[in-house]
């Protein structure tokens, strides 16, 4: 490398196109970067920010549908924009490497985690076989994975999520390259494993001062691992600085507005006067197959009140959802609904139970079929369940439309892929709102938008339970969401309820230990977060 | 039990079940043609003796099931019975053309599911490309035309007009094998020009539709080479798919051969069927469709076993 300046990412006036329906859009319009070695830098902001793009065009690649249409990227150096594919090929893995968002989507099945590891310094002739292998149960150590020795000749379908975003990150470190772009890669994982995943980038990126471009939408986590932030609106630069002041005084209004999202609380909510809860179950077990996910699970939901189920992924929150819905018998134990006991299968309860029970699911996208207008897809449950037809179905979906804060003249005749997430999930709203229900169970229903759009959707729960006095069942892993909306929490872990009370109750001390650890595992806006969290634990052995 | 095992077992109980219907289904055949088959084949004019005899030598007295029972385990022996046109046992009749069919299918299979496969890959490589489009528009064309008009287009050009290969492939038990992949060349070239679209046409789409997925896009963002990310990346992933169009090609390759045999005057178990439908030789055409039956059922067995075993997640469970 002929350059020794402390400059190593010089981009500038970058501009990235993408092709929507014929004709290019700007994605990255015109943004700056420097980068010196060692540094990392965190790029923040909504989805549609331009973050990602941005991010890898510092590998000199845009994703297919999109092109670099004018700037200059300059690395220890060298012009990327324009540099023969050649060029390129040889400098992506060895001196620029990616951790992609889900690791287990990034890493090829038909593969041992090990030989996808060697793949990179072999291909490149960095180091021959046995080398890069004694060399990834190094990193696979330092990456603090349990045993290094062995988890690589695992394939991905066999090592845990937060296991395997860590060996990516080690397959990342494999050419020892200068900088390393990572996409959001603790996005997908559970707070409790986030915590590890963050201390073991963070550690390997320091020893091998390694120059880091850390993209996430979460200021809590880019805090603990940046040395300065960007923050990115639909592809321009709203401000940068260096992380401490950011935190402290963010300059523009929409860096406070991203600042300001997780305030939103609310009066927690009496329930109503009858005293009789709406919905029980009383000692649910429930499996697939062999392996049994809920076990023993009491509980009892107040009408009119918003019970909040909060665990890690695998702890039987959403099977707790379908056995209520009726999707998957329970193994024992009874579901009912004010008093009666319901049939333990959907297409057995009659028309009223189906009704007056209904869910909202995480994926907006897959859950709406693509080819049914929002007209149809409102209309449906009008016309089955309550029978309207005509003039007074369609006054029904714009009022529907109007309740959900979209305009009727506007969204009613779109197609599901003309909305935006937030919008989607809106229209999944007004669709169980339609049949007209007491009870709606809420999976995961903000986990999948941006911290904003979340926050809208929130309220907007929040003002349709207010108005028309309806029951949540509220299933997360966020437990941002769960302080802003629940007021009764309960808390499970491995299929069963370890602790459940009111919202406050739940969220004073004493807790019990394994709520203790989710609320410690949330990431705060304090740089020092994450050293006195992981100084906490050492010390507690 | 290991899960592929138990896969496995279950694939192959089920084919076994199959075969078994289907063969009920052959056997009813001959039950089901009208009339009594002793005197459809012996005519009017036949004595109470003879008819008598025919009945007994073909089997025809008793009850239906029994004598279900009785052709089953004789054909699980590999006895057919013997020919009502010329009284020579089926077995022997039928294993020299069961022998020339299998090898023509097998030689077109060697030829076609290689080619297919690496063009699939390159069309998926170079995709909307000048090539890509070349590749489909000319394997489309290939199985558009009808298979004799294919083959008689093939002896025009390599026999006819240039004398390179021999326009009949005229084998015998005495045939070297050298000579008889020569012989039997323009069949086996006529047989890939038809299979090889489907296949090819399959690969290309089952890794286009892979490409998208990040950890293809992780092999590129490695470095890797495009060749190697189609070839190493996406192909073993991709390959459930391939294998079940293969199967089915092959399967074809051996049923469906009738016309090429008959243009190429080919002594396979093509021909044979047609003659033994025209001669209504029955029990010649029950022990041919059994065997076509088996073909089909067993290679399709063998897809479903070969595309369990490609994903990883059954063959190394947690």
């Amino acid at each position: 490398m002929t350059d020794t300046s402390d400059l190593l990412l010089d981009i500038r006036d970058l501009v990235i196109e993408g092709r929507s329906g014929g004709t290019w859009q700007p994605i990255v319009k015109g943004i700056d970067l420097t980068l010196k070695r060692g540094e990392i830098l965190g790029l923040i902001g909504e989805s549609g920010a331009g973050k990602s793009t941005l991010g890898l065009a510092a590998m000199g690649y845009a994703k297919s549908g999109c092109r670099i249409a004018g700037g200059s990227i300059k690395l220890a150096g060298e012009e990327l924009v324009g540099a023969p594919a050649e060029t390129l090929r040889h400098l992506r893995g060895k001196r620029v490497a990616y951790v992609a968002q889900s690791a287990a989507a990034a890493f090829n099945p038909a593969y041992r985690l090990i030989r996808q590891y060697s793949e990179a310094p072999v291909k490149h002739g960095v180091m021959s076989r046995q080398e890069a292998e004694r060399d990834a149960v190094q990193l696979y150590r330092e990456m603090q994975l349990p045993n290094p020795e062995e988890i690589g000749f695992r394939y991905p379908h066999q090592v845990s999520g937060g296991q395997l975003q860590r060996a990516m990150t080690a397959m990342a470190m494999a050419c020892r390259p200068d900088l390393i772009i990572f996409d959001e890669p603790t996005t997908a994982l559970d707070v409790t494993t986030q915590i590890e995943v963050l201390a073991a980038i963070r550690k390997v990126v320091r020893e091998h001062k390694t120059a880091a471009i850390y993209i996430t939408h979460d200021l809590a986590v880019v805090a603990q691992m940046a040395d300065r932030i960007k923050v990115l609106l639909k592809g321009d630069e709203i401000e940068e600085a260096e992380t401490r002041q950011m935190l402290a005084h963010p300059r523009e209004d929409y860096t406070k507005s991203l600042w300001a999202v997780r305030e939103f609380r609310r009066a927690p909510r009496a329930p109503d006067d009858t005293g009789k809860p709406i919905l029980t179950l009383q000692d649910v077990d429930a499996s697939y197959g062999t392996l049994q996910v809920l076990d023993g699970i009491n509980l009892s939901v107040n009408r009119g009140q918003t019970m909040a189920v909060v665990g890690e992924s695998g702890s039987g929150k959403s099977t707790l959802a379908r056995v209520i819905m009726g999707l998957l018998p329970p193994d024992k134990g009874s579901v009912r609904l004010d008093g009666k006991t319901l049939s333990p299968l959907n297409r057995h309860r009659d028309k009223g139970v189906q009704r007056r029970v209904q869910m909202i699911h995480q994926m907006a996208d897959t859950a709406l079929n693509p080819k049914h207008r929002i007209r149809e897809v409102l209309g449906r449950p009008l016309e089955f369940f309550l029978g309207m037809k005509g003039a007074a179905k369609e006054a029904r979906i714009r009022e529907l439309l109007t309740m959900i804060e979209l305009d009727p003249d506007t969204f009613i005749d779109r197609l599901p892929s003309e909305l935006s997430g937030g919008q989607k999930q809106r229209v999944c709203i007004a669709r169980a709102l339609a049949a007209e229900p007491d009870f709606i169970i809420c999976d995961e229903v903000t986990s999948a938008l941006d911290q904003i759009v979340a926050e809208g959707i929130l309220r907007l729960l929040d003002r349709l339970q207010r108005e028309m006095g309806l029951t949540y069942l509220f299933i997360t892993h966020d437990l941002a969401t769960v302080r802003s909306i629940a007021d009764w929490v309960v808390v499970m872990q491995k299929g069963q309820i370890v602790e459940q009370g009111a919202k406050d109750q739940v969220f004073q001390p004493p807790h019990h230990p394994y709520t203790e650890l989710l609320l410690s595992s949330v990431p705060e806006m304090d740089t020092e977060w994450l050293d006195r969290v992981l100084n906490d634990r050492r010390a507690a052995g | 039990m290991s899960p592929i095992l138990k896969i496995t077992l279950s694939r192959l109980a089920m084919g076994i079940l199959t075969l078994v219907i289907v063969s009920v289904l052959i056997f009813s055949a001959i039950e089901l043609l009208p009339g009594d088959i002793a005197t459809e084949t012996l005519g009017q004019s036949a004595t109470e003796e003879t008819i008598a005899a025919f009945r007994e030598r073909f089997n025809l007295n008793g009850p239906v099931h029994m004598r279900y029972f009785e052709w089953l385990a004789s054909a699980v022996q590999g006895d057919f019975g013997v020919s009502l046109s010329n009284q020579r046992p089926i077995s022997e009749l039928i294993a020299q053309r069961a022998g020339n069919t299998f090898f023509l299918a097998a030689y077109a299979a060697l030829i076609a599911v290689p080619i297919a496969i690496v063009l699939g890959m390159l069309a998926a490589l170079y995709r909307n490309s000048a090539f890509d489009k070349a590749v489909s528009g000319a394997t489309l064309a290939a199985i558009s035309f009808p298979e004799f008009f294919v083959a008689y287009i093939l002896v025009l050009l390599f026999s006819v007009t240039f004398g390179w290969f021999p326009s009949l492939a005229n084998v015998d038990a005495g045939t070297g094998f050298v000579e008889r992949l020569y012989r039997t060349f323009l069949p086996a070239l006529t047989l890939t020009l038809i299979v090889v679209a489907h296949m090819m046409r399959m690969t290309r789409a089952a890794i286009i539709n892979l490409l998208a997925l990040p950890y293809v896009e992780m092999a590129h963002l490695k470095g890797m080479r495009r060749w190697r990310v189609i070839a190493i990346h996406a192909l073993p992933n991709a390959i459930a798919p391939i294998i079940n169009v293969v199967a089915l090609n092959l399967a074809y390759l051996v049923v469906g051969v009738v016309l090429v045999e008959v243009v190429f005057v080919y002594p396979g178990l093509g021909q044979l069927l047609v003659d033994a439908v025209s001669n209504r030789d029955v029990p010649v055409v029950q022990a041919a469709c059994l065997i076509f039956a088996a073909t089909y059922i067993l290679l399709n067995i063998a897809a479903d076993i070969l595309s369990i075993i490609a994903n990883p997640r059954l063959l190394h469970p947690r």
